[in-house]
C-alpha cells in the first residue's frame, strides 16, 4: 500500500469513530465545543502515535500471550505523559476533559491500532498509520463537536455568530450540550454515513 | 460513618448522574451488547460485580501505595495494571469454583478490561469530594462502584427491552443498526434528564 493511501484511510473511509464506531465515549462526552473536541483529538494522537511506534519496535520481544497487558502498560504511559503535560500547559483544556484524559487508555481506538496494525508492520508504517487514525478521530470529534456547539450555543470555536450578524437574544438549544444531544448527532450522523454507503452501493449494483 | 451519604450516593449514580446516560462512560458495551435482553442483564451482573471490587481495591492501592510514598502520578498505569489483572483472576477463580456462573457471565468478561465506566468508577472515587471538601471513605467507594453498576445495567437492560422491539419495526434502511440505536439512547437520557432536577444534598 502506499503511503499517502496507509496516512489517508483513517480520514474518512476507515475513520475510526464514524465507521469502525471504536471509541465512543469521549467522543460523546467532550465534544460540547469544538475546543474540546480538537484538544482531545490531538491527545488521542499523541498517544497513539507514541504507542504505535513502541509497540512496533518491540513487536519481535513481546510474548504472544501476554500481549494485551504490555500494550495497556505502554499506552497507560503515553497517557500519564500526556496528562501531566497537559495540567502543566493548558491547564484549561486538562480541567475541561478532566476525567476523559486518563480514560484514552481505555480507548479501543488505541488498543485496536496497537493489535491491529502497529504488532504486524513496520515502525515508520506504524507511525504513519496511527497519523492517519489519530487525524480521522479528530476530524469525527471536530464534526460532532461543532454541530452541538453551533445548535446547543449559537457559536462556533467561541464565536457567537448569530450576535456577530447583528441577531441579538439568539439562544441554543440546551439539550444538545447536555447528553440526550450527544447522542442524537452521533446517531444522525451515523445515519447519513450509512445512507450514503448504501447509496454508493446501489449506484455500482445498478451499473 | 453518614448513613444519608450511601443514600445520596445511589440516587446520583443510578438516577441523576447515570454512568451510561449522564457521564458517558461505557458507551461501547452500551451499545455493542444491547442487542438482546439475556445477555444484557448478564454483562450488568459482571459489570456490577467487577465494578465493585475494583472500587474496592483501587481505593486501597490509593490509600496505601500511592499516597503514602507520595506517587500519585502514576495513578492511571496502577489502575489498569491492577483492573487488568482483577479482571483476568476473576475469569480464573469463576472457571475453576464456580463453573456454571462462569458460562454465564464468562464471555463478557475479558470485554470489561477496556470498559471506561470501571476505570471511570476509580478515578471518581479518589477525585470526588463531598460538599465540606472531604473525600470518600473506604464503604462510600465501594458502594460508589456497585451503584454505579446498577446504573449501567438499568440502562443496558432498558436498552435492549427496546431493541428487541426495534428489530420487528419498519425503520428506514438507513437507520437500521447504529444509528437508531443512539437515537433512541438519546430519547432514554432525555427521560434521564428529568431526574437533574432532583436534588437531596
Amino acid at each position: 500500500m502506499s503511503m499517502m493511501k496507509n496516512l489517508t484511510k483513517g480520514f474518512f473511509k476507515e475513520n475510526p469513530v464514524l465507521v469502525l464506531a471504536l471509541g465512543l465515549c469521549p467522543s460523546l462526552a467532550v465534544t460540547t465545543s469544538i475546543e474540546n473536541g480538537i484538544g482531545m483529538g490531538l491527545a488521542a494522537t499523541a498517544v497513539l502515535v507514541g504507542s504505535s511506534a513502541i509497540v512496533s519496535l518491540l513487536k519481535k520481544f513481546i510474548p504472544g500471550s501476554v500481549r494485551i497487558p504490555i500494550f495497556i502498560v505502554i499506552i497507560a504511559t503515553f497517557v500519564t505523559m500526556i496528562d501531566l503535560t497537559l495540567q502543566a500547559f493548558i491547564p484549561a483544556l486538562s480541567k475541561s476533559l478532566g476525567l476523559f484524559i486518563p480514560l484514552i487508555v481505555v480507548n479501543c481506538i488505541i488498543l485496536g491500532r496497537a493489535e491491529a496494525y502497529a504488532s504486524k508492520n513496520s515502525v515508520f508504517d506504524s507511525i504513519i498509520d496511527a497519523i492517519g487514525m489519530g487525524i480521522g478521530f479528530t476530524i469525527a470529534l471536530v464534526l460532532i463537536s461543532s454541530v452541538r456547539e453551533f445548535t446547543g450555543t449559537g457559536s462556533l470555536l467561541g464565536y457567537p455568530l448569530f450576535q456577530l450578524m447583528g441577531i441579538e437574544g439568539f439562544k441554543g438549544s440546551i439539550m444538545m450540550i447536555l447528553p440526550p444531544g450527544g447522542f442524537l448527532t452521533m446517531g444522525l450522523i451515523l445515519a447519513f454515513m450509512q445512507w450514503n454507503r448504501l447509496r454508493k452501493k446501489a449506484k455500482e449494483g445498478g451499473r | 460513618m453518614d448513613f444519608s451519604h450511601l443514600v445520596v450516593i445511589a440516587v446520583s449514580s443510578i438516577f441523576i448522574n447515570n454512568f451510561v446516560l449522564g457521564r458517558f462512560l461505557g458507551i461501547c458495551p452500551f451499545v455493542g451488547v444491547s442487542k438482546k435482553l439475556d445477555s444484557a442483564v448478564g454483562m450488568g451482573m459482571a459489570v456490577i460485580f467487577v465494578m465493585t471490587l475494583a472500587s474496592i481495591v483501587t481505593y486501597t492501592i490509593q490509600k496505601f501505595i500511592l499516597d503514602p510514598y507520595d506517587i500519585q502520578y502514576l495513578q492511571t498505569i496502577a489502575f489498569i495494571l491492577v483492573i487488568a489483572s482483577l479482571v483476568q483472576f476473576i475469569e480464573m477463580f469463576m472457571k475453576k469454583n464456580m463453573p456454571s456462573l462462569y458460562s454465564a457471565l464468562g464471555i463478557f468478561l475479558p470485554l470489561i478490561t477496556t470498559n471506561c465506566a470501571v476505570l471511570g468508577v476509580a478515578i471518581l472515587n479518589i477525585d470526588s469530594t463531598w460538599a465540606d471538601g472531604t473525600k470518600y471513605n473506604f464503604i462510600e467507594s465501594a458502594w460508589n462502584g456497585f451503584t454505579g453498576g446498577v446504573g449501567f445495567t438499568v440502562a443496558l437492560v432498558l436498552m435492549a427491552g427496546i431493541r428487541e422491539r426495534l428489530e420487528l419495526a419498519d425503520i428506514p434502511e438507513s437507520m437500521k443498526g447504529l444509528p437508531i440505536a443512539f437515537v433512541t439512547s438519546a430519547l432514554i437520557a432525555m427521560a434521564f434528564l428529568g431526574f437533574s432536577g432532583m436534588s437531596i444534598m
